[in-house]
């Protein structure tokens, strides 16, 4: 293999402003929305007693499971040591970093108190799986900056590998660990699964490289760097992969889940009259989130088009936010067992009655706080990228491939 | 008219729009109506008050959640209960309106408290 | 620690004991109220005593609210305005309530069963258990509360209570009580009216209100307390006692 040469994003100025403003107007209308739903009191959003987490959780999980994934070309490069991996692995690292600072935006512009962060990080409780992850994503940021700065640094080049198997590790911990919130919850139905934990892994290695896969190719395209056929094809067909093993482990979390009479209730809701959630079940997560991007990237044309890999990197991405709606809404939106045998059939506060489902209808303050946080994310990768040597000069075939190189 | 009486005027005047602003329907406060006016020391002496009265209702604070503890002399309770004055027709004014006792040294200092967030503002039932 | 405190409520039951009233509740089953004067309490709350209570769904009555009005109006909770322009059907699944009257029906037999749902003051309370920042705590004396100087309101004890027992406050509160203090984006949730117990009552809101004698509210370490001999005297069961939680809030008659 050549020597790969990084340089900063050589956008013309014009191009690289107007597009950083306009990731900035952006992030300024999620600010907005956040100071509006803040100031008002959470009345305002689509989210009430029974429906406690809405949309921004569902673009903050996304993200947040996402910036682990993100973190997988450089796994597969430093831990094991495929070459052709290496010279992705600077943007794969920026982008975990990035894609966490994005979520976690949006998860704490959510809370009741944001003003009270600083109470978030003097008091624990470390029985809460919450707290951990605390402690979680900002350590994960912290290795993962260590692991940018031994990869850049010539100095410590050498000893990148030991951080990079950390990073790796830790990686794993936190999306179980993102996973474990809802699969420490015993009291609904729809998560008290310990499949939730690695499914929420495998989910983290779909969305980060399909997010990957659309800023590399973006980046590059603008900028006119070349991206050869090698890369892009070995990630593509990477990404199918994840694809199906998303659709594996949905597949093993409703099969096990019907075996149980218990669960049968939940499993109809989900899959059969859930409304909303069944649509989305179906056409959102398995569809769009699964087939049709393994169906894409395995097309033996489509899958070989620019246009096919884009095609099923968004459809990983949008499949991805369904999925992440109808586990955090749909597992909410389905009332409580609390009276096994019995139906409520009158509540003063909203119980399901006659098994109803209860309602939730998203507010636009909140599909903009968490626009804005994916907004956030490519605002802060913009910079990076713009000030710092993140980016090989060329991807092309010859560059990457050994065998290239040699002939 | 002098100059000096008109520009008092306006102070009076702008102050009460102010004073609309910050308090709907309570009027202003009467001097010597608060249960403090009358006393010539607070719980601690003075001083100590004014420089520690935020540790001892945090403290107290902790001790009356957690373990229960009521009615002490350091709670917050105690504190609205004795500086609340009444207005002209009797009624308690919140202790943080314009011009009352916890908001004039706040004011004056320009830290911001948030007691009241949740916090009663008048003397309480009983 | 525990003489001086054993020292106080042996004070406290000295100064109660001159005005204790005895009312039958059923027979055997004997209330003794203690009517104290009110005294705040000096010393710590211990796990001496553990609070709870006893619901027998036979007394509940269809179409009766008093609990639920006594306890709206004991915490302030009348005191929460729906917010101007808030859409009136999504203001009633936003505003806060801390006990609430349901109606069960048997899918097989239509045996039709009445009861309040509150926090059931679990031994082991998943909402303490999930709070990141310990807000979400459990008393001593076995209540379960929420420290709304440390809550950050982030939600994950309502997604993690069995019994759907919580509330967040999603508007300003203008008027608020000196008892019942209440912000907006903090969590709350039923607290045996503690404020009355620190002040040396023995009996919550909802307890006084049912006029149907319903609810039973006392000690259960204490053999000799009506909610512990009610229980002892007739089975009873906790609401999902499959996550072993050891509720304080028990049900007969479901």
């Amino acid at each position: 293999m050549k020597k790969v040469h990084f340089s900063e994003w050589g956008l013309e100025s014009p191009r690289y402003w107007g597009l950083l403003a306009l990731m900035a107007v952006i992030v300024a209308i999620g600010g907005a929305a956040a100071w509006y739903m803040e100031h008002n009191g959470h009345w305002v959003t689509g989210m009430t007693n029974q429906i406690v987490w809405g949309t921004p959780h569902v673009f903050a999980i996304f993200l947040i499971v996402a910036a682990s994934g993100a973190l997988n070309t450089a796994s597969i490069g430093s831990v094991f040591e495929k070459k052709l991996y290496k010279p992705l692995a600077r943007l794969s690292g920026l982008l975990a970093i990035t894609l966490l600072m994005g979520g976690l935006a949006v998860l704490v512009l959510d809370l009741g108190k944001p003003d009270r962060l600083l109470v978030a990080m003097t008091h624990y409780n470390f029985k809460s799986i919450f707290a951990w992850n605390i402690f979680l994503y900002t350590g994960f940021m912290a290795v993962v900056a260590v692991y940018l700065w031994f990869m850049m640094d010539r100095r410590f080049n050498k000893h990148y590998r030991p951080v990079g198997i950390l990073a790796f590790v830790w990686r794993i911990i936190l999306t179980t660990g993102t996973g474990s919130i809802f699969g420490f919850i015993v009291a609904r139905q729809g998560y008290d699964a310990a499949i939730l934990a690695p499914m929420f892994v495998i989910m983290s290695f779909a969305y980060g490289l399909a997010i990957y896969i659309l800023v590399l190719m973006f980046t590059y395209k603008i900028d006119g760097r070349e991206l050869g056929d090698k890369v892009l094809f070995r990630l593509k067909n990477l990404l199918g992969v994840f694809a199906a093993a998303v659709f594996y482990f949905t597949l093993v979390y409703h099969i096990t889940n019907l075996y149980g009479t218990e669960n049968h209730e939940y499993e109809a809701f989900i899959l059969l009259n859930g409304g909303i959630y069944t649509f989305l079940f179906w056409v959102g997560w398995v569809f769009v989130g699964c087939l049709l991007p393994m169906a894409l990237v395995y097309h033996p044309t489509i899958g070989k088009t620019r246009g096919g890999i884009i095609a099923a990197a968004v459809s990983v991405i949008l499949g991805g936010l369904a999925t992440v709606y109808v586990i955090v809404i749909g597992g909410q939106a389905f009332p409580m067992a609390m009276f096994p045998g019995k139906t409520i059939v009158a509540s003063g506060f909203f119980d399901g009655v006659n098994g109803q489902p209860f309602l939730y209808s998203p507010s636009l303050p909140e599909v903009l706080l968490g626009i804005g946080g994916m907004a956030l994310v490519l605002l802060l990768t913009f910079v990076a990228i713009r000030v710092l040597q993140f980016l090989p000069v060329s991807l092309a075939d010859e560059v990457v491939d050994p065998h290239h190189a040699k002939s | 008219m002098t100059g000096k009486r008109s520009i008092t005027l306006l102070a009076i005047l702008v102050s009460s729009l102010f004073f609309g602003l910050g308090t709907a329907h309570a009027g202003e406060g009467v001097e010597g109506t608060a249960k403090a006016d009358k006393l010539t020391s607070c719980v601690e002496p003075t001083p100590v008050m004014r420089r520690r009265h935020f540790e001892f209702i945090e403290h107290q604070r902790d001790l009356t959640v957690h373990q229960g503890i009521r009615g002490s002399k350091h709670s917050l309770a105690g504190c609205v209960d004795c500086h609340a004055r009444r207005d002209a027709s009797g009624k308690p004014v919140p202790v943080n309106a314009e011009g009352e006792f916890c908001n004039t040294c706040h004011e004056y200092a320009a830290v911001e408290f948030d007691c009241f967030m949740c916090h009663s503002t008048v003397p309480g039932e009983k | 620690m525990s003489s001086t405190s054993d020292q106080g409520r042996r004070d406290f039951l000295k100064k109660a004991a001159a005005a204790t009233t005895t009312v039958t509740l059923a027979p055997g089953v004997v209330l003794h109220t203690l009517q104290a004067q009110a005294e705040p309490r000096t010393t710590p709350v211990t796990d001496k005593v553990r609070w709870g209570m006893l619901i027998d769904t036979s007394k509940c009555v269809e179409g009766c609210n008093d609990c639920v009005e006594a306890c709206d109006q004991e915490n302030g909770l009348d005191l929460v305005n729906k917010p101007e322009g808030a859409d009136d059907a999504l203001w009633e699944r936003q505003r806060p309530q801390w006990i609430r009257h349901v109606k069960l029906k048997d899918n097989m037999t239509g045996r039709i069963t009445n009861l309040v749902m509150m926090c059931q003051h679990c031994e082991f309370p998943p909402c303490v258990d999930v709070c990141p920042t310990g807000a979400s705590f459990k008393r001593a004396d076995g209540i379960v509360m929420v420290d709304r100087h440390i809550c950050i309101g982030c939600r994950y004890c309502m997604m993690a209570c069995p019994y759907k027992a919580r509330s967040f406050i999603h508007a300003d509160v203008a008027e608020k009580l000196t008892r019942a203090p209440r912000g907006k984006g903090c969590v709350e949730s039923c607290n045996f009216c503690v404020h009355r117990l620190d002040n040396g009552q023995t009996t919550t809101a909802c307890q006084d209100a049912c006029k149907h004698q319903a609810i039973v509210f006392g000690d259960l370490k204490d053999p000799d307390s009506p909610v512990s001999k009610a229980l002892k005297a007739y089975p009873s069961v906790q609401i999902r006692d499959d996550l072993k939680l050891n509720t304080g809030v028990r049900y007969t008659n479901i």
